[in-house]
């Protein structure tokens, strides 16, 4: 099993949940979170004076996955999240050690 | 009178707040709300023990004498002299000056200050600065008697508290990210309800000083407007012209800058004079703030000099020109260069008076109960760190 982490800009939550669904795979964790990259920011200008907003706004999405299905999970992502401009964020891969279902007891891919 | 009045008491609660409440940082937020409570609420407390006396009893140069403290003198039947108004009304809608007035100045020293040190400088600052220059202007004193002219305020209320902001922003030093780690505003769209109430409010503080509702305070409330207007547009196309994006926190700060420019000459600008001044405003204040902050190395925090007093200045010594340009519907009390020289004297000895004083207060604050927070409550926000709440629990 593993963890797909998709640090995607906000306004393609909709269109990566929506890929995501049509190739079948359904349960995801969104959170809001703050960072930069190569993006680095950006400034904005109050009163004349500019103000540099180091962290932009991201949201990072988790998505629990069999490994058969990870490079779909993948190509859907990244279809659905990229804008081709900078700052269209990052997908992080990581093994899943175990998963367990909290109201049945099931475990392991049964639990995804 | 009695609209005006309460119009005027909205701009300070909570229009002024609001303003200055989005301009802060989210951790912050409420301590610039409960200040501009808490100085409202003082400020007129002490108008009634003492500040109106001193600003509007008899005609002498300096001080008013002390024959209405505590208010003792204001009968239910008495009409203010010289008005229709009744004297409790009268004492009421000033006292809404004395409260808006040194609740501008927060926005020099948010984000840092002690909580007793707003309250002293502030109850110190109306009672040693405002009713003393109060009564210069308007309750009889030196100034009025060489016909220095001041509608509503833009040496009694703007130029006061634009230069005191200075001096005390100077004073207890800039922020510690200051200048460039500053946050920007945590809730622009706080900044816009803030100014628009402050502008409709500004129709009670401009119509409302001509003290009737005549054709005085009709003309005054159309300038006020059109001021409002025009340096709106200005600030906004100053800064889609310089940085390509017209902004809302720019168009609502060119707003006040226009009102402010126009209180002093809301007596005598006709609407053609409103609008120019409303431009002059906007292209004036904007290279003040930038003056200010990154020339002068100040951190007024929030623009109280660059907006406030540099408009409430430029207005009082445009304002004999705009009549002699034709511009104006209203008449001098003489002739156009005289009447710039009282316009510049009573700008000049009311500033350097306003900043000897607020050192002098300033530095007493700092005696008695401490400038400052220590570097860590500044850190953590003076919402909690001050006053144990928090503006926002979202997410938490």
């Amino acid at each position: 099993m593993k963890m797909v982490v998709a640090i995607i800009q906000p306004h393609r939550l909709d269109a990566v949940r929506a890929g995501l669904t049509e190739i079948g795979i359904n349960g995801m964790t969104v959170s809001e979170v703050r960072g930069y990259g190569r993006q680095k920011g950006q400034t904005e200008i109050y009163r004349g004076a500019e103000y540099t907003i180091s962290f932009l706004p991201k949201l990072k999405i988790e998505v629990a996955l069999p490994d058969d299905r990870v490079d779909d999970a993948i190509a859907a992502i990244t279809r659905a999240a990229r804008t081709g401009r900078i700052g269209d964020g990052k997908i992080f891969t990581i093994d899943l050690h175990a998963a367990q279902r909290v109201r049945t007891g099931e475990t392991g891919e049964n639990a995804l | 009178m009695l609209t005006a009045t309460a119009l005027v008491l909205l701009m300070t609660l909570p229009a002024l707040a609001l303003f200055y409440g989005g301009l802060v940082q989210a951790k912050n937020i409420l301590s610039v709300l409960v200040q501009c409570a808490a100085v409202a609420a003082l400020c007129s407390v002490l108008w009634f023990a003492v500040g109106y006396s001193l600003a509007y009893g008899g005609n002498g140069d300096w001080l008013g004498d002390g024959g209405s403290f505590f208010l003792k003198d204001v009968a239910r039947g008495a009409a203010h002299p010289g008005t229709h108004i009744p004297e409790s009304v009268f004492v009421m809608f000033q006292m809404t000056f004395a409260v808006i007035t040194p609740a501008l100045i927060i926005g020099a020293y948010v984000e840092r200050i002690r909580f007793a040190a707003v309250l002293l400088i502030s109850a110190l600052w109306l009672l040693v600065v405002y009713a003393p220059v109060a009564h210069w202007v308007w309750g009889g004193g030196w100034l009025f008697k060489r016909g220095v002219m001041d509608f509503a305020g833009g040496i009694v209320v703007h130029v006061t508290a634009g230069i005191s902001a200075l001096v005390i922003a100077w004073m207890i030093a800039p922020r510690h990210e200051f200048p460039h780690g500053i946050r920007p505003p945590h809730a622009p769209w706080m900044v816009m309800v803030g100014a628009s109430l402050l502008w409709v409010g500004w129709f009670g503080f401009n119509a409302g000083s001509a003290l009737s509702s005549g054709s005085d305070a009709g003309m005054a409330m159309l300038a006020t407007h059109l001021s409002a207007a025009s340096a709106t547009l200005v600030w906004m196309a100053i800064e889609w012209i310089k940085f390509g994006k017209p902004s809302l926190v720019g168009a609502v700060t060119g707003t006040i800058a226009g009102l402010a420019t126009i209180t002093p000459a809301a007596g005598v600008a006709g609407p053609l004079g409103a609008v120019l001044l409303g431009a002059a405003a906007s292209c004036v204040c904007y290279l003040a703030v930038w003056l200010v902050k990154r020339v002068m190395g100040v951190d007024d925090a929030l623009d109280v000099l660059g907006v406030h007093g540099v408009g409430g200045a430029l207005g009082t010594l445009l304002l004999p020109f705009i009549v002699l340009a034709g511009a104006g519907t209203g008449t001098l009390n003489h002739p156009t260069i005289e009447q710039f020289g009282v316009q510049a004297l009573g700008v000049g000895s009311v500033a350097a008076f306003s900043a000897a004083a607020t050192f002098i207060i300033t530095k007493l604050a700092d005696m008695l109960v401490g400038l400052r927070v220590d570097r860590e409550h500044e850190t953590l926000g003076l919402d909690f760190a001050t006053h144990g709440e928090t503006g926002y629990h979202i997410n938490r």
